[in-house]
């Protein structure tokens, strides 16, 4: 009876000592976790930032004055002239008439 | 013996008893004191000494929120928000060589001495050295890793489409808040409120993690205007070429939708580029179309005859009787430029007649012809909520006088802004309908005000028809494929209340004219180079903003592609 109670009782102190270290362990994985969150947070950021940029140096690059300077000095493009404008009309179906 | 001899031993080494009894006693109180003291910060006042533990490891960061973004109707940016960072020194901290300081000087592009004058400031604890550098240049100072030297992460607002919609859009200060324009206006709904979190931080400075409350940031919404990139550019760039062959000193433009009444473009002339604010001058800053207000000339005199029409005043084949080119009104005289003994109504328009105009005014009661005229939006704000807007100038009828009313019907006497302008003919166009102009894109079409019947607004798109054929004031805007109707207007500039000869040109219409889905307005502030009538001036810059933004759209043809008269057909001057 009293043996049978002495075990017990050394397993629970083995329970409550595993148990213990199991809340440090996870503890320190949660806070490593945290930290790789929060190193994430910083690269989407970043990424929000960059996004951002280029957003702006696409609209800087395609600025209507710009392709509009290129496309006739580089390129020797032109207007079409009155009459070299067709509009074509769709219709349901898909098809296009002139 | 021995016995004795440890007995007077102990005597002599044992003290007073009432001693040593005093000083367990006061051991013991000292302790008490200890125990007493340590048990009330614990337990009773643990509060001060948990903040103070909490203070090493606890930080409250702050989550930042930016600007919203302003984009055009289709979605793209023409003011953007982007992170900046601003270099700052804590001078007491900085330890750097002179070798060092020079190189700090040479990334940042500054004078060395202007950098050392910085760094002895040492009565502060945080000097800027420069903000908002570009992401390069901020890398270099990082690299060179300097003490008591750090970056600050700032906001620095850019605008893709500089010059062509500066005084429309507006600016921000270094704070990121907006400052003029529609920045000012949407401030409230662009800007972002930054949020808070609570962390705990380990020793090294990692977060470690989440404590306290977490206040989530709240980014300012993004906005779409009514602006067209496309067609904002094509009217600055044809208001430019307009107001630098005329040598004048200003200009403004606007194209308005004429159903829904959403401004595509509106642009001014001189401007400036927000991105570059060095040469910045209150001149340039002002939004010309919205917050100057003019006497618009014979612009006007649709309106006119507009009410006399709906009041069955008149017809369009009713024949005016326009006296040679001369009437006199009390004492003053009323001239015309082109003396005709007879025109019928839809010629006055046509020719631009201030006789005739004048005549149908004064068969209209004033008060008829002032509530006709304040229907038709003039005198008050066009719902733009743009900041400074003018609301022009229409007086009370009860205070007109015969002379007066005669000269309003050909716009002067009278003031209004060129979006008020644009927004009476888009009236017309939408036949008879007047809505709120909106600078911003709309999702549901605005409910209106009918101010005249269809029959009216109808008959005076055909007569507006006449005035771009020949014969008429502005052949000149003409656009090939498409029917075109308008008016010039050519007037006075007031000075100190005297007219002087010095001109605004101006020139407003719509097309196409059998369903019209675009109103342009173009004003020309003090031509000077030679001619300075709206037909000659202003017209040709309608003409070709009205095509190519009925293009950009996609409008069918409504005329045959060789409908413009060439040469170009003899210009009609009208009488100032």
């Amino acid at each position: 009876m009293l043996r049978n109670s002495t075990f017990l009782n050394l397993l629970l102190l083995l329970v409550v000592l595993s148990c213990a270290l199991s809340v440090v362990t996870s503890q320190h994985r949660a806070r490593k976790l945290y930290d790789e969150l929060q190193k994430q947070k910083g690269i989407a950021q970043q990424m929000d930032v960059e996004w951002g940029q280029l957003q702006l140096e696409q609209s800087t690059l395609a600025r209507p004055a710009r392709v509009e300077k290129i496309a006739i000095q580089q390129l020797q493009m032109q207007m079409p002239k009155n009459g070299q404008v067709q509009f074509i009309q769709g219709t349901p179906d898909g098809r296009v008439k002139p | 013996m021995n016995h004795v001899a440890s007995a007077q031993q102990k005597n002599t080494a044992e003290l007073p008893r009432g001693r040593a009894a005093f000083l367990l006693f006061v051991l013991m109180m000292l302790l008490a004191g200890l125990n007493g003291r340590s048990v009330y910060l614990q337990i009773m006042d643990n509060d001060f000494l948990q903040k103070k533990g909490k203070a090493r490891y606890n930080r409250v960061i702050e989550v930042v929120a930016h600007r919203g973004v302003i984009s055009d109707r289709n979605g793209e940016p023409l003011a953007v928000s982007t992170p900046v960072e601003s270099a700052w020194a804590s001078p007491a901290n900085v330890e750097a060589d002179s070798q060092q300081i020079k190189q700090l000087a040479k990334i940042l592009d500054m004078d060395v001495a202007e950098v050392k004058q910085h760094l002895s400031d040492t009565e502060h604890d945080f000097v800027y050295l420069k903000r908002q550098l570009p992401p390069d240049q901020a890398g270099k100072v990082m690299n060179l890793n300097l003490s008591g030297i750090s970056l600050q992460r700032e906001y620095r607002r850019y605008y893709p489409a500089a010059e062509e919609a500066a005084q429309m859009l507006g600016f921000t200060g270094q704070d990121d808040n907006g400052q003029e324009g529609l920045e000012l206006t949407l401030q409230a709904r662009l800007a972002g409120k930054s949020g808070s979190q609570g962390v705990i931080k380990d020793r090294r400075g990692h977060f470690v993690e989440d404590a306290g409350t977490f206040h989530p940031p709240q980014p300012g919404n993004d906005i779409m205007l009514s602006l067209d990139r496309k067609i904002q550019h094509l009217a600055y760039r044809e208001l430019e070429n307009a107001v630098r062959k005329n040598k004048a000193h200003a200009g403004a433009i606007v194209v308005l939708d004429a159903r829904s009444f959403e401004v595509l473009g509106l642009a001014n002339y001189p401007a400036y580029n927000p991105n570059n604010r060095s040469k910045i001058s209150s001149q340039t800053m002002r939004n010309r179309a919205i917050a100057d207000q003019f006497e618009p000339g014979s612009t006007m005199k649709p309106f006119t005859v507009a009410i006399a029409l709906e009041q069955g005043k008149v017809r369009s084949e009713t024949v005016i009787n326009t006296g040679k080119g001369v009437m006199m009104i009390g004492n003053k005289k009323i001239h015309d430029s082109h003396p005709e003994d007879q025109l019928t109504v839809a010629q006055v328009i046509q020719k631009s007649s201030n006789i005739g105009a004048a005549k149908i005014a004064l068969s209209l009661k004033p008060q008829t012809m002032w509530q006709g005229l304040t229907d038709s939006g003039f005198g008050a704000a066009t719902g733009s909520n743009f900041p400074g807007e003018a609301s022009g100038k229409l007086r009370e009828a009860k205070s007109w006088m015969p002379i007066e009313q005669a000269t309003m019907a050909y716009g002067h006497g009278i003031s209004v802004n060129l979006l008020q302008l644009a927004r009476a003919y888009a009236m017309l166009a939408n036949d008879g309908e007047l809505k709120k102009v909106s600078l911003l894109k709309l999702e549901v079409p605005e409910v209106g005000k009918r101010v005249f019947s269809d029959n009216t607004t109808r008959k005076l798109r055909d007569m507006l028809e006449m005035v771009v054929l020949p014969g008429g004031t502005a052949p000149l805007a003409q656009v090939a494929g498409y029917r075109v109707a308008g008016k010039t207007g050519t007037a006075h500039k007031l000075e100190n209340g005297h007219y002087i000869n010095r001109y605004i040109a101006s020139f407003v219409g719509f097309a196409p004219a059998s369903n019209p889905r675009l109103v342009v307005a173009v004003m020309i502030d003090d031509p000077d180079n030679g001619d300075y009538y709206g037909g000659l001036v202003a017209a040709p810059a309608f003409s070709k903003v009205m095509e190519a933004a009925l293009h950009a759209l996609n409008v069918p043809n409504d005329a045959p592609l060789d409908n413009v008269s060439l040469p170009a057909a003899v210009v009609l001057k009208e009488e100032v």
